[in-house]
This record gives structure tokens, sequence and C-alpha cells, in this order.
């Protein structure tokens, strides 16, 4: 069977204090091949934790994550990441960084040169291959993170807040080139995100977490990433029901802050 | 007490010079900033006071050592250098008093005096001719050739007209005349604001002697032999020290049992001063090559291996984490993540290390040694060759600022992402 299944997945953190972490309480999902799923809650929901377990650097107290019928136990090229920021290797140059996946699998220049100049072409790099990544802005390094990721080919892609450290401008232009390379490359996309209009737009799929134990609180299925992928995004932001699922995901995080906020202030 | 007045005395009036010729006419961003006090990056160095600092020191150093490189109505007074004379009154004890001169003949140390012909003078007391070089004192026995009639003694009272008792003493034009205890004058010649060269030589005099040594050798090795045989010992040391003490920071940082064993020992090495360590490592391996490379080995190892374990502890999670979904290896991530995100740190610990292995040769080469700067300069020392002493610390110096600047080198050219991770 091809996707991503995640089984009963439960995490617990204990504290040198004696006392314990829910940070995932019994989280179960299954993600078809190609399905694009974004992931919001408030802070502390454990929506990284459950990523990191995804992506095989953290491993589960319970539970066991599936991958085209084998079992995840590590970090694996099968599986990429696109970190928030601060993951690029400096001290190669944008191409080198780029091809990094290919040649640790031993690959040679012949096999995936090509492959990687198509990439930065895409993510729109041409011109900067022989920089040092160091001297690109913000916007252009995590379009050679993407790009790094991609090299590689992986089966799921994983993105931890990926746009999060992005100007708002820089981000729009971002969050349509995802749509594009998800919808040219077919990968199986999880992308955890702060912002709710940014889960409304890429996901098609869209879970809302809730904290303490962390766990799914709501699915929703979503046709604005297919839009998204037709159309330019400021069209879809005005189309009503976008707005009106805005409206619906964000009281709905509000009243989980509030919650939390009364039950610390009930607790101090 | 002088030289600080006149130090601070250039050091003003140049700041007043430079600030009243000089305006600048640039308009980069820093001139513009108006708040300027305070902000730490508005201070550049200013080149001119760097360039009138190096020139007032060996301006006051050529001053004050007579030096040739500078005219001479720049030189402080210096010694008096001719023919010295004064007057002194001598009494019998029965009574009887006459005056007598002394010409005294003050040269500089290794001159030949020329004295002149005096004619003796009438009266018992006769004139008297003698030599001193200058910066010394001089017993003058003035009594010498004097006619003195048997059973009778003679004794001085006065000199320049001045009355002197033993023990005191009277300042003539030339210098200070003297009486000891036991009624013997001494003349002490005017020393002058100058440096005795025994003291401080000259510029030209360190110049001439570092050409000498260059070229000749000190204790049977020449100048280039010494320094080799410094610089030598402190490559070799470091570099041993770097062989083991990079791949045990390493372990360090990436093993916990490691970490462990080696934490205690690296914790309590780092701060024993490698020169507490010279007796051991005498005993132990003798004052030969052998010792002093440990020594500076030792002086390496643990800088270098807290640089290469804070140099992995360093590595961003991030960067080890995306290595690895990327399929890197865990050699692969020792070689192309954590081995090029350390190499900053291990530069950063080079550097100290290389300045502590110079500074720790040079001081084992002070204690024992045959060859080596550190020696040069303490055998020299031994015999007064003050000029030899300023011309190895000035190399010293000069070498050990030469190692960082080529290791700021090595660094800015081999780690250019340093700082921009």
């Amino acid at each position: 069977m091809t996707g991503l299944s995640i089984k009963h997945l439960s995490m617990r953190f204990d504290l040198p204090n004696g006392s314990s972490v829910q940070a995932l309480k019994d989280v179960s999902l299954d993600l078809a091949q190609g399905e694009l799923l974004s992931v919001l809650g408030p802070s502390g929901c454990g929506k990284t934790t459950l990523l990191n377990i995804v992506a095989g650097f953290l491993a589960p107290t319970d539970g066991k994550i599936v991958l085209n019928g084998h079992r995840v136990t590590g970090p694996d090229a099968e599986r990429g990441m696109v970190f928030q920021q601060g993951a690029l290797f400096e001290w190669m140059n944008v191409r080198e960084n780029v091809s990094f996946g290919p040649r640790m699998a031993g690959k040679r220049e012949r096999d995936y040169g090509s492959h990687v100049d198509h990439l930065l072409d895409v993510v729109g790099l041409r011109d900067f291959k022989e920089k040092s990544v160091y001297e690109l802005s913000g916007g252009m390094q995590q379009r050679v993170a993407l790009a790094r990721c991609l090299a590689n080919d992986p089966d799921v892609i994983l993105m931890d807040e990926p746009l999060g450290a992005l100007d708002a401008l820089t981000r729009e232009k971002m969050q349509s080139l995802v749509l594009k390379l998800w919808k040219e490359t077919g990968k199986t996309i999880i992308l955890i995100t702060h912002s709710v209009e940014e889960a409304l737009l890429l996901g098609e799929r869209l879970l809302v977490m809730a904290p303490r134990p962390g766990r799914i609180h709501r699915e929703y299925r979503l046709p604005f990433a297919d839009m998204g992928v037709a159309t330019d995004l400021r069209q879809v932001k005005k189309h009503p029901d976008f707005a009106q699922r805005r409206e619906e995901i964000l009281s709905m995080i509000w009243d989980m802050e509030e919650e939390i906020m009364g039950r610390t202030e009930g607790a101090s | 007490m002088i030289v600080f007045i006149l130090y601070v005395l250039i050091f003003v009036t140049s700041y007043f010079l430079v600030k009243a010729i000089v305006t600048r006419a640039t308009n980069d961003y820093a001139s513009l900033k108006t708040v300027t006090f305070g902000d730490e990056s508005a201070v550049v160095p200013n080149r001119f006071a760097s360039v009138i600092s190096i020139l007032t020191i060996f301006l006051l150093w050529a001053a004050f050592t007579g030096s040739s490189l500078v005219p001479s109505f720049l030189h402080a007074p210096g010694p008096f250098i001719g023919t010295a004379t004064f007057d002194y009154t001598a009494e019998l004890s029965d009574g009887q008093r006459d005056d007598a001169t002394v010409t005294v003949v003050v040269t500089r140390a290794g001159e030949e005096p020329v004295m002149p012909e005096v004619d003796p003078g009438t009266g018992f007391a006769k004139n008297d001719v003698d030599e001193i070089g200058a910066w010394r004192s001089g017993l003058i026995r003035v009594e010498r050739n004097d006619e003195v009639p048997e059973g009778i003694t003679e004794s001085v009272v006065a000199v320049n007209g001045e009355p002197l008792a033993p023990g005191g003493s009277v300042e003539t034009n030339y210098g200070r005349v003297g009486m000891s205890p036991k009624g013997t004058l001494n003349f002490e010649p005017a020393k002058g604001w100058q440096m005795e060269p025994i003291w401080l030589p000259s510029p030209e005099a360190v110049a001439a002697r570092f050409m000498d040594i260059a070229r000749d050798g000190y204790r049977d090795s020449t100048l280039l032999e010494h320094l080799g045989y410094s610089l030598f010992r402190v490559v070799v040391g470091f570099l041993f020290g770097a062989l083991i003490g990079i791949p045990l920071g390493y372990a360090m940082g990436l093993s916990d049992w490691f970490r462990g064993w080696f934490d205690p020992i690296v914790e309590f090495m780092r701060p024993v001063p490698p020169l507490a360590l010279i007796p051991l490592v005498i005993i132990w391996a003798g004052i030969g090559e052998t010792g002093k490379i440990i020594l500076l080995f030792l002086a390496a190892l643990w800088i270098m291996a807290i640089a290469a374990r804070s140099g992995v502890s360093g590595v961003k999670i991030s960067k080890v984490h995306a290595a690895y979904s990327l399929g890197a290896s865990k050699a692969q991530i020792m070689r192309y993540v954590i081995v090029p995100n350390s190499l900053p740190e291990i530069f950063t610990g080079a550097r100290v290390a290389m300045g502590v292995c110079w500074g720790t040769v040079v001081a084992a080469e002070l204690v024992a040694a045959e060859k080596g700067a550190g020696m040069m300069i303490m055998v020299a020392s031994k015999f007064q060759l003050t000029d030899i002493v300023i011309m190895g610390i000035i190399m010293i110096g000069v070498i050990g600022f030469g190692i960082d600047m080529l290791m700021r080198w090595a660094e800015r050219v081999m780690v250019p992402w340093k700082g921009k991770g």
C-alpha cells in the first residue's frame, strides 16, 4: 500500500521533576500519496513533536508510523524535511546545498546534474548557483531548502513552519511556489504553520490540533489549494467560503487559547 | 617621570594638531552620525594617532639615548663629556692652607682618554689630572702628588671654595664632588637625562646588533637559527597538540563515555598554566627538544580539545537533522556537517593555542635551552648585553604578531562562513 499512516500515536515526556507532559495522545491519520496536509494549532499542541516523529527524529512512546507499507524507525531520505530556518550548510554554495542528497547517495554529477539545475530554475535561483548561502535573503534561503529537499526525491515532504520567518510579500510568493511544486511533483506534504490563512490556502486537508494533551481537534477537506494552483492566491482569499472558514478556525483556536489561559490562571 | 610627561604632552598636542589640520571631507555613514560617544561602532582607530604613536616611541627612545637618527637638538641633555675642572682647598694639620686644581677627563666607555699636561703649580697642594668614564664615578686622590712634610697630615676642607666635610658633597658645573667618610674625594660627572647604553642602547645600536647577530650569530647559532628553533618547537608542539586534541574534542562532543571520561581531566588541566609544567617536564624529559615539545604539546592539547568540543556542540541540530533526512550516513554527517561546522571554533582555538605556545616556548627557553630566542635574551641579559635583549624582545614580538596575522589570514581563507550561520 502507498501513503502515510499515523496509527494511535502517543508521546509522553518525563520531566526531571518527576511529572510528565503528554505531548500527543492517540493521534491517528491516513494520508494518501500526493495529499497536502496542513496542521494548525495553538502553541504547545504537539504539532512539531508530531512532525519530528514522522521524520524519525523522535521515537513515540506508543503507536507507529507506516510509510508505503514499512514502519518508520529513524530519519531517512524518503522523508525530506524543510526547517523554519538555519538548516542550510553555509560552507557549501547554493548548488552544493541542493545536490547534497544525491551526492550523499553516491550519485555522480552527470546523473543528478540536470535535475538539480532544473530545480534551481524552478525555484528561481538559476543565477545564484555559485553564491554562498549566507549571501542570500531569507526567502531565497528557504527556496534553496525547498530545492534541496526536492533534489533528493523524497516520498513525503515535511515542512516545519517553512515560511514563518519571512516577510508578508515573500511569504505569499513562496506559498504559490509551494503549491506549484506540490502539483508538479505530486509529493505528499505535511505543512505545519501558525498562520490560519496559510493553512487554508495550502492545505488540501487541514488538521486543527488541540493542546494538553496534543490531539486532533477537527479535520477539514478544503478546495482552496486546488483553486490556488489555477488562479492567483489573492483571488482565492476573496472567495466568500475562504473568509468564512478563516473566521471559523480562528475563533476555534481563540477559544482553545483562552481555555489554556484560564487553566493556567486558575492553577496559579 | 620626564619621559612620561613628555609622552602625555606629545599625545595631547598631536591630538589638537591633527584635529586642527586634518578636517574630514568624507561623507561616509560613520562620519554622519551625530551620536558617537557611547556608540562603539562609530569609534574607528584614527590612523594618524597610530602613526604618531609609533613615531613617538622611537622619538623618545632616540632622544633619550642620544641617537644619531634624530637631529641633536632633539636629544635630551647627555652626560658631561670633556674636561672637567674643580678646585680644592687642602689644609695641613699645622694649619697651612693651599689651593690646587683638579682636571678630570670624562670619556665615553671604550674611548681612550687623552690626558692633558698640567702645570703642578705652586704651594704644597699640586694640580691633579685624572680620568673617569661618563655615567661613572671615581675616587680622586688629590693628596697623592701633594708635598706634605713627614708627620703632618693633609685633609681637603673645601671644593670650589665651598666647605666640604667627610660624607658631604658639593655640586660643580661638571658634576658632583663628594667626600667619603675617610676624607677621599670622589667625582661623579653630570649624567644628564640620557640613558646609559648598558641600560638602554640607542635604536641604531640595536639595529647594528641585529645585523651583527644575523650575520655572525650569538652563542654558536645565528639569529635565524635561534628564532627558527623556537618556531620549530612551537609548530611541532602545536601540531601534535592539534593532532591529538581535535579528535579528542570531537570524541568528547560525540560520545557520552568520552565526555564523561575526559571532562575531569580536561577541565582540570585547562586552568593549569603551561609554565607551571616546566619544572616537571624538565625532571621527566630534560631540557632537550623532547621536553620542550612535550610542554608545548600539553599547552596546545587542552585548548584544541576544548575548541573542537565546543565546535561540535555548536552544530545546530536542525543542520544535523536536515543531513539525516537527506540520507547522509553518520560518517558523511561527520565529514560534511560536523567538521566544517566546527572549523571556525577550531581556528579560534588554534589562534589562542599558537599564542600560548609562543609565550610558553620563550619562557621554557629562558629556563633552560641551548638554542632559541628565549635562551638568547636570557644569556645576553647575564652579560648586560641590553641591545641583544631588546632586539630579541622585538623579534619575539614581531614573530608572535606574525603568527597571529597568519592564523587570521588562514581563517579568512578557509572558513569564510565564520559567524554567518
